[in-house]
């Protein structure tokens, strides 16, 4: 294409959103709200995802050694463990370590538990991490049959349920999420429709003296993008801002021990990016659907 | 009266050179010539409709075994009752409706196996002109009449230059920067003229363009379209102005029914009052 006729395209794009002022806005205005909508959804699915991933990396098997296993057993025990399918990383943790942490966990004050040390209960053991979480319970049930085990523990039904909570979070999102671009996109290319079937005898008369089909859909498409980055810019700026204004007030109340809200940057460049981007893709899908009705005359 | 006689200027020119020409077509495919050999039929005749027909959707037929030939340079006017098929004869030509049977040829080109990304390249040898102008409100004249050629990517400094020209034509250069609500019927439809002119058709395709005017102002148009004509643009006018045909001795097309009934040279518009 010329140089002349894409500025003339561009133009003319321009040209049409000022023309049908009232449209354009009410295109802009469901491309905005959509848009915010999309982005709220956006930072709480997210915010979610890292939540439900740092909840599901702190599950591990514990593989309790069974006492009186001399050095070399459980070096061959490690050495069997490392080659079970989707082992991650081995620690060993020793019964005195293991009490340490328990007393730990347990209480800091008192000391009631001090006695323990005397005859600890516990026994050695490897804590396995798989590679993926919902690897862990294959890997516990390969564990289960290797020598030298007293017992293994990692938190069947916790683990389990806590497997199908966050699936189904993950889809209730997704679905959200994609649900609410689909309602937009058909919104806005019926308002899109609505221009375009004001400017039907133009496309009629373009056709007439003899303009091509990329021609015609041109202007269209760039009205089209223009609406969409239109529409982006109040969302981004609230999503961003409000995202900002959260994050640096209550980022505190809002994470829960291990589990922190993601920090504002590259998270709302990320978001504002994908904004756009769904805007553009929105705005251009609608106006270049619309338009292709009129041009089988 | 027998239909599809080939009653052009070049009269000397016998009712045989279809059949010819049509032989030599079908020979030059075989032999996988690509380059013309009727240069006869390139030379003089523009619009060729064999065996056309047109039956809608709906099993209303539309035109029934039309034959015509149209040379260069000519004068036609199309009449016939209303619904008679005379806008289906028209927008056939433009390729806005498509023949259920028969072949169409305009300026070479064979409409039947044109390929719809192309029909845009055909429309740019056609301008139209219609009974109710239908011109863009929001555009000046200028821009009504450049329009035209914008689409078909010309330069800035040739736009101009050709749309006051045009302009002048139609006497309207004084009025560029109107709107069309400010003109009366008769400037709008001079507008519509010029952009149907602008980019040198080969043809001129006019459906009822007095049909919204009063006698003076048809007359007007009438004159303009005569000058285009005089220029070597073949123009081609659906019309029930029973006046102008009788005053203007033009090529006179009667189609009733669906047929041409008649096809005369210096025709009378025919149908009693």
């Amino acid at each position: 294409m010329k140089g002349r006729t894409l500025a003339r395209h561009g133009k003319e794009g321009l040209k049409n959103l000022g023309r049908n002022s009232w449209m354009s806005f009410a295109s802009v205005s469901a491309v905005t709200i959509m848009l915010f909508v999309v982005g709220v959804f956006l930072l709480l699915i997210v915010n979610m995802n890292s939540f439900i991933s740092s909840v599901e990396e702190d599950v591990e098997v514990q593989v309790y050694i069974d006492l009186g296993t001399s050095d070399e057993e459980q070096t061959e025990l490690r050495q069997q463990l490392q080659n079970l399918d989707h082992v991650d990383g081995i620690s060993f943790v020793s019964k005195d370590e293991g009490l340490d942490q328990l007393i730990d966990s347990l209480d800091q004050q008192s000391g009631a538990f001090e006695s323990l040390r005397n005859e600890n209960p516990l026994n050695d053991k490897f804590v396995i991490q798989a590679e993926q979480p919902q690897q862990t319970e294959q890997v516990a049930e390969a564990a289960s049959d290797l020598p030298y085990i007293d017992s293994i523990d990692y938190g069947e039904q916790v683990v389990e349920q806590l497997f199908n909570v966050t699936k189904i979070l993950r889809i209730i999102g997704l679905v959200l999420v994609v649900g609410l671009m689909f309602t937009a996109m058909f919104l806005i290319s019926n308002t899109i429709k609505l221009t375009i079937v004001a400017r039907q005898q133009e496309i009629q008369i373009m056709k007439l003296v003899g303009a091509t089909n990329g021609f015609i859909r041109w202007p269209f498409f760039v009205e089209g993008l223009l609406l969409g980055v239109l529409g982006a810019v109040i969302p981004i700026a609230a999503v961003t801002g409000g995202y900002h204004y959260l994050y640096n007030n209550y980022a505190e109340q809002l994470s829960i021990d291990f589990a922190e809200i993601l920090p504002t940057y590259p998270l709302t460049l990320q978001i504002s990016a994908v904004l756009v981007g769904i805007g553009i893709l929105v705005g251009i899908w609608g106006s270049v659907t619309s338009v292709r009705k009129f041009l089988k005359v | 009266m027998i239909s599809g006689v080939v009653r052009g200027k070049y009269s000397t020119i016998p009712a045989v050179l279809p059949g010819i020409c049509h032989l030599l077509r079908k020979w030059t495919t075989t032999t996988k010539n690509h380059l013309r050999v009727c240069l006869l039929q390139e030379v003089i005749v523009l619009i060729e409709m064999n065996n056309v027909s047109k039956t809608y959707a709906n099993g209303v037929s539309a035109l029934n075994n039309i034959d015509i030939l149209i040379e260069k340079g000519e004068f036609v006017y199309v009449v016939g009752p209303s619904g008679a098929g005379k806008s289906s004869f028209i927008k056939m030509i433009y390729r806005e409706e498509k023949p259920t049977e028969g072949s169409i040829q305009i300026h070479g080109t064979d409409l039947m196996t044109l390929k719809e990304k192309h029909v845009p390249f055909l429309r740019r040898k056609i301008g139209v002109v219609f009974q109710d102008f239908k011109l863009l409100p929001k555009l000046s004249v200028f821009e009504n009449v450049a329009f035209a050629l914008e689409v078909i990517e010309e330069p800035k400094d040739v736009i101009r230059r050709r749309v006051m020209e045009v302009l002048d034509v139609v006497r309207l250069k004084n009025k560029a920067r109107f709107f069309p609500d400010e003109l009366s019927g008769g400037e709008q439809q001079r507008v519509s003229i010029a952009r149907a002119v602008v980019n040198n058709p080969r043809v001129v395709i006019a459906d009822e363009p007095t049909g919204n005017l009063d006698p003076d102002t048809s007359w007007e148009i009438m004159d303009i379209l005569e000058n285009i004509n005089r220029n070597g643009t073949t123009v081609l006018m659906a019309t029930h102005n029973r006046e102008i045909v009788n005053a203007i001795k033009k090529r006179v097309i009667a189609i009733e029914s669906g047929r041409i009934v008649r096809d005369e040279m210096k025709g009378d518009y025919g149908y009693e009052r």
